[in-house]
């Protein structure tokens, strides 16, 4: 039968990991998207730990899977404020908005 | 029961963040509403110097041996210690010349330097980190101070854009920093520095490919943090956008705390693999120097190319860590030093930048300075030239240390890439000087009335003008700390 090993685990994380910052440079919509889009990237290295540690038998990754998950969210929290201010200035949160300086 | 661990080396950590939670408590329970907001910022950020300050005095009494705790996650040798003085220096400094421009742009709250005091607990644990988790969590802290500082000046659409770019970017470094993190622990099995160096000089250099792959994606985050070609981009807009003190600590104490982890992880984990780093970072520090070079010269905005010479000088401390040697990391430690004591004092003459009460930031204002402000261009010459390298001032001697470490190490092309990129840059600093004395004067500037600014503008100035006459208690310390890094 079909074994699913590793290497699943990592091509999963893997694309999910491209699709994430894909995400964040194709988007050309919703600042909120870039966040969703963040958040994948996370989550794929989270997989990755995850599947790693199970792997090698080795509690260091789960460790660290917490600590990446505590941090998501406090960033996600932060972003997320960030994005309240700029509309209260803004009025908007269209990425092509998003270009009162260049240069 | 588990052991408690020696807390010792981590103390001047545990107290900043003590004093960090404290002080927002203060300012919680202080009254608000009108003048009591600027009286509770004032107060709180008085508290905030003196912490620092103390932060100096814990830090250094720590000097000497290298000190692991906490299960060999967060390490304090000489090479941290350092750091940490340069990072806790840069961050009083941004506090006390912040002072006056919160309270003229009635965005005097106390959180400004709780913020700022827990980005430096941030940079001051990434500094010392000796494990890929410490180091996440290191980051973390401080980028997420960092992000919400961007965009203090919360009715500001600038600021907040500011504010916004900073943390989608970053929160990308971030997540390939961390993607690295976690290809680095599934083929090698641990996280920790102390282990990832014996494993790969156990193997003498031979390591798989998703080692690699870890590492390339480890230096791209790095790189980031230290705001270095190719992933640059953030800056200008950072800069431009964030308040103007806000803007003079990001190119200072975070730019020096991330220089520090990227020398940390480059020659201790990943030491014993120099031959598969070397050229990405070879790559990185000329992009950087060329970019620095050209792509200021076509700037109006003083702080949007204050971004580019930092990118530039991100450039030049890259040669120090490219070089690899004891030597090579002594430069840059010297460079850092010299760079923040110049960026400081740079930042200070643009707060000086003031029409009518409100900041100017286009280059075109600064004309004819001398003849109103005849000491503060006097002083923003010596930066300028400072910074372009001239000689007897601080910056040349910087320059000079990382050209030399990087001749002596034969590599001759990047020094000589290195020379012609300054000689590219001082264009543009040289043409500060140039409108400052020898252009009309159409509007003056604002005569400024604030102590703090000229007193540190004074203490940096002159740092930077006689820095030859001693340089010797610097270039003996930064010795001592490249020292202690290769000795573990």
């Amino acid at each position: 039968m079909f074994e699913i090993g590793l290497s699943h685990y990592m091509t999963v994380s893997a694309i999910l990991f491209t699709l994430g910052i894909l995400g964040i440079f194709l988007n050309r919509k919703n600042v909120i998207i870039i966040m969703m889009s963040v958040e994948l990237m996370l989550l794929a290295v989270n997989i990755n730990l995850v599947a790693f540690s199970a792997d090698l038998g080795d509690m260091v990754g789960q460790v660290f899977t917490m600590f990446v998950l505590t941090v998501a969210a406090a960033e996600a929290a932060i972003g997320l404020a960030i994005l309240v201010v700029y509309f209260r200035n803004r009025g908007s949160i269209a990425v092509e908005d998003v270009n009162m300086m260049k240069g | 029961m588990a052991e408690i661990p020696n807390i010792i080396p981590a103390l001047p950590e545990m107290f900043l963040a003590s004093v960090a939670m404290a002080l927002l408590m203060l300012g919680v329970f202080h009254k608000t509403g009108g003048i009591n907001d600027i009286k509770a910022s004032r107060l709180i950020s008085l508290l905030s110097i003196v912490a620092l300050l103390l932060a100096v005095l814990l830090v250094s009494t720590l000097s000497g041996g290298r000190l692991p705790t906490f299960a060999n996650m967060f390490v304090s040798d000489t090479f941290a210690v350092y750091c940490k003085i340069l990072v806790l220096a840069g961050s009083a400094l941004a506090i006390i010349i912040s002072y006056g421009f919160l309270e003229r742009h009635d965005m005097a709250r106390f959180e400004y330097s709780i913020l700022i005091l827990f980005a430096t607990l941030g940079m001051m644990m990434m500094i010392s980190a000796n494990d890929l988790i410490s180091l996440y969590v290191g980051l973390e802290l401080q980028s997420l101070s960092l992000y919400v500082i961007a965009s203090f000046q919360r009715d500001d659409t600038r600021s907040t854009e500011a504010g916004l770019k900073y943390f989608v970017l970053g929160a990308v470094a971030s997540g390939m920093l961390l993607y690295g993190s976690s290809l680095v622990y599934g083929f090698t099995g641990t996280t920790n520095f102390d282990q990832l160096a014996n494993l790969f000089d156990a193997h003498h250099g031979e390591t798989s490919i998703g080692v690699i792959f870890g590492i390339v994606f480890i230096l791209a985050g790095l790189a980031f943090k230290v705001s270095a070609v190719p992933f640059h981009m953030w800056t200008p807009d950072v800069y431009e956008g964030a308040p103007t003190p806000v803007t003079a600590f990001f190119s200072v104490a975070p730019k020096i705390a991330a220089m520090a982890l990227f020398i940390r992880v480059m020659v201790g984990p990943f030491g014993g693999l120099v031959g598969e780093w070397q050229q990405i970072v070879i790559f990185i520090s000329m992009a950087s120097m060329a970019l620095g070079a050209f792509a200021a010269i076509n700037q109006t905005n003083i702080k949007r190319l204050m971004a580019y010479s930092s990118i530039g000088h991100a450039g030049y401390a890259l040669i120090g860590l490219a070089v690899g040697t004891e030597a090579g990391i002594q430069s840059v430690l010297i460079y850092l030093s010299i760079y923040l004591m110049m960026n400081i004092g740079v930042f200070t003459c643009i707060l000086y930048m003031r029409r009518d009460g409100h900041m100017v930031e286009n280059i075109k204002d600064l004309a004819g300075m001398n003849r109103t402000h005849p000491m503060l261009a006097l002083a923003l010459t010596i930066l300028m030239f400072s910074m372009a390298g001239i000689p007897p001032f601080a910056g040349f001697f910087g320059k000079f240390y990382i050209f030399v470490s990087a001749i002596e190490a034969h590599l001759y092309t990047l020094a000589i890439f290195g020379v012609l990129s300054s000689v590219v840059a001082a264009f543009y600093y040289l043409r500060i000087v140039q409108l400052v004395y020898f252009e009309d004067l159409e509007e003056a500037l604002d005569k400024s009335a604030a102590p703090e600014l000229a007193i540190v503008l004074t203490g940096t100035g002159l740092f930077v003008a006689f820095f030859f006459v001693y340089p010797t208690p610097i270039l003996s310390a930064a010795a001592a700390a490249a020292a202690s890094l290769f000795a573990g």
